[in-house]
């Protein structure tokens, strides 16, 4: 009988919450007193703690990477394809850990949790969280979990520079990392389209100025937009052709506003299925927690000397019509981790699916990330 | 592009792990499925990376416990930094590219020291072969003439003369066949060429 379920699955997930209680005073100055982070884990730890893999989400996701819950079988991870026993991140060999980012909306402390000093949701008050905030909740995750070094730290995208943070804020900590779909630094040209989805936002006459919760509304359109022209960036000029080109929805135009092309439906679906589960305040800071991130800024740009304290080897893989995180931006990576003598593979990966590519299971992507477990794996004794 | 590599150790590895100084930084150009490198890492200690365009070698580097950068050769190396790396290895690859003039120019820019190997055309079975009306087809020149990825092939002369003409001043030879040196008229009896160059000063 075909149960629909993958039988390379981790199957039954459950998340859990680690309370922290020491002060995690951020980039930007501001100090969190108390924080929760809701994490997964799939896969055991071995014996002597050394085959542990952090997963780190970027802009949508959260801790749930793998597996689904018992409760809804059809919320599947968001990594499943790449973490599973057999997968290229196969849990049969390592222990795995999906963490939701400090600030976000699903389930760690963040502007809809509430925050101890008022008794009222943080709206508007929660500070702005920066990359390298995150990857110091994360290592506090990581003690918590008595894991004292990183077999490996991934992520694509936003996850990507987290994996890249954690290489400069603990280089200690993590053995190898895998910098997937990433830049060094947003070119202005993306940290445009970010503050056009911020502005979506904060305009939208039911943010109330971040503090919507007591209102009992949600800026809903202002994160359809936002996530509409998100969503544009994700894909490629062609796989969009392939997929929606001037298709019409009625065969004929019905010269209106309705959404008569293909792709405006499918935008606009993407935007409201979106709005309902994602939350404003999150969504602002994680777009501004891209931008900030910068390693090379406190180096004058030099992102030679920004890497230099780096001492793991790496895996970098760019796709090649990523126009958001393009190949050039990968190399730039790459370039500095040469120039420091580490260890670095750079793969760029001929796939049509434009950034979104890092999510999907192009075989060539999958062997690769497989391959280069493998090795992680057999130096880890996993 | 190295199509000629495969984990059958070739005879011009051993010529050039008799070269590289133990614990050198060294960049293999078109490395293949990265066995040069491995062999250097386990003969000489080496730390080095491969450049690679083709995905399934990349993947096979990966393999083999090699780092490798995938690149296109034609394009150049402006990833690396000038004299960044001890030796710069381009084996049995100089004649698939088209850019050979440039290829040879950013191995000196890269690397001190430079080493080819190319499968000698003046080899005596090569010409006797052009003699007879028929294109070479030999352990080293595998390809009959319609699938062959070879398009700069030359001869040890040619090479010499275009190191003259180029800047570039060769420091040693070796010349062999069948995985033995070849002392004497080297290219009639030679059927592989291994030199090791640095820029002209």
């Amino acid at each position: 009988m075909d149960t629909g379920i993958d039988v390379r699955s981790v199957g039954v997930v459950t998340p859990r919450t680690a309370r922290f209680s020491e002060p995690l005073r951020l980039k930007s100055g501001a100090v969190i007193d108390r924080y929760e982070l809701v994490y997964e884990t799939y896969g055991r730890l071995n014996a002597d703690r050394s085959n542990a893999v952090l997963v780190c989400h970027a802009l949508n996701a959260s801790h749930h990477a793998a597996g689904f819950y018992a409760e809804d079988a059809q919320e599947v991870g968001w990594w499943d394809n790449m973490i599973g026993p057999g997968k290229p991140v196969d849990t049969n060999r390592f222990f795995v850990i999906g963490v939701n980012n400090l600030g976000g909306c699903h389930g760690s402390t963040g502007p809809k949790s509430v925050n101890p000093a008022t008794g009222k949701p943080w709206g508007a008050e929660f500070p702005v969280v920066t990359v390298e905030d995150w990857v110091a909740a994360q290592a506090r995750l990581a003690d918590h979990l008595g894991i004292g070094q990183f077999a490996a730290v991934m992520g694509g995208s936003l996850g990507a520079m987290q994996s890249l943070a954690w290489t400069v804020s603990f280089p200690g900590r993590i053995r190898h990392a895998l910098v997937i779909a990433c830049a060094p630094n947003l070119s202005a040209q993306n940290i445009a389209f970010n503050e056009v989805a911020r502005q979506a936002i904060i305009t939208d006459p039911d943010f109330h100025g971040g503090h919507y919760y007591e209102r009992g509304t949600t800026p809903k359109r202002g994160l359809r937009v936002a996530r509409m022209v998100g969503h544009i960036t994700y894909l490629s000029d062609d796989v969009m052709a392939a997929k929606f080109g001037r298709q019409l929805r009625h065969g004929r135009p019905t010269y209106s506003f309705d959404a008569d092309f293909e792709i405006e439906s499918y935008l606009r679906h993407q935007g409201i299925k979106f709005s309902e589960y994602f939350d404003a305040n999150t969504y602002l800071r994680i777009t501004k927690a891209l931008d900030y991130f910068d390693p090379a800024f406190e180096h004058r740009g030099d992102l030679t000397r920004a890497l230099a304290p780096a001492t793991a080897k790496f895996l970098v893989i760019s796709f090649t019509t990523d126009w958001r995180f393009s190949p050039e931006r990968s190399r730039e990576i790459v370039k500095a981790l040469l120039d420091n003598h580490r260890e670095v593979t750079y793969a760029e990966i001929d796939a049509p699916h434009g950034h979104d590519a890092f999510l999907l299971d192009d075989p060539r992507y999958h062997r690769l990330v497989a391959a280069y477990f493998d090795r992680i794996g057999a130096e880890a004794g996993a | 592009m190295n199509v000629n590599a495969n984990s059958v150790q070739r005879a011009d590895f051993t010529a050039i792990a008799a070269w590289v100084k133990p614990g050198s930084r060294v960049l293999d150009l078109g490395c293949g499925d990265g066995t040069l490198l491995r062999y250097l890492k386990e003969r000489r200690n080496i730390s080095g990376y491969g450049v690679e365009i083709d995905d399934e070698s990349v993947l096979a580097c990966v393999r083999n416990g090699v780092s490798v950068v995938q690149n296109d050769l034609e394009r150049g190396l402006s990833g690396f930094e000038d004299g960044s790396f001890d030796y710069v290895i381009l084996s049995q690859t100089l004649q698939l590219v088209r850019s050979s003039e440039r290829v040879i120019r950013e191995m000196l820019r890269v690397g001190r020291e430079g080493i080819v190997t190319f499968p000698n055309f003046g080899y005596w079975r090569n010409r006797v072969q052009v003699l007879v009306g028929r294109m070479p087809v030999s352990d080293n020149l595998p390809y009959q003439w319609f699938e062959t990825p070879n398009i700069h092939l030359c001869t040890i002369r040619d090479f010499e003369e275009f190191c003259r003409g180029h800047g570039v001043r060769i420091l040693e030879r070796i010349v062999m066949r069948n995985g033995s040196t070849v002392g004497l008229l080297p290219n009639l009896r030679g059927s592989l060429a291994v030199y090791r160059f640095e820029k002209a000063r």
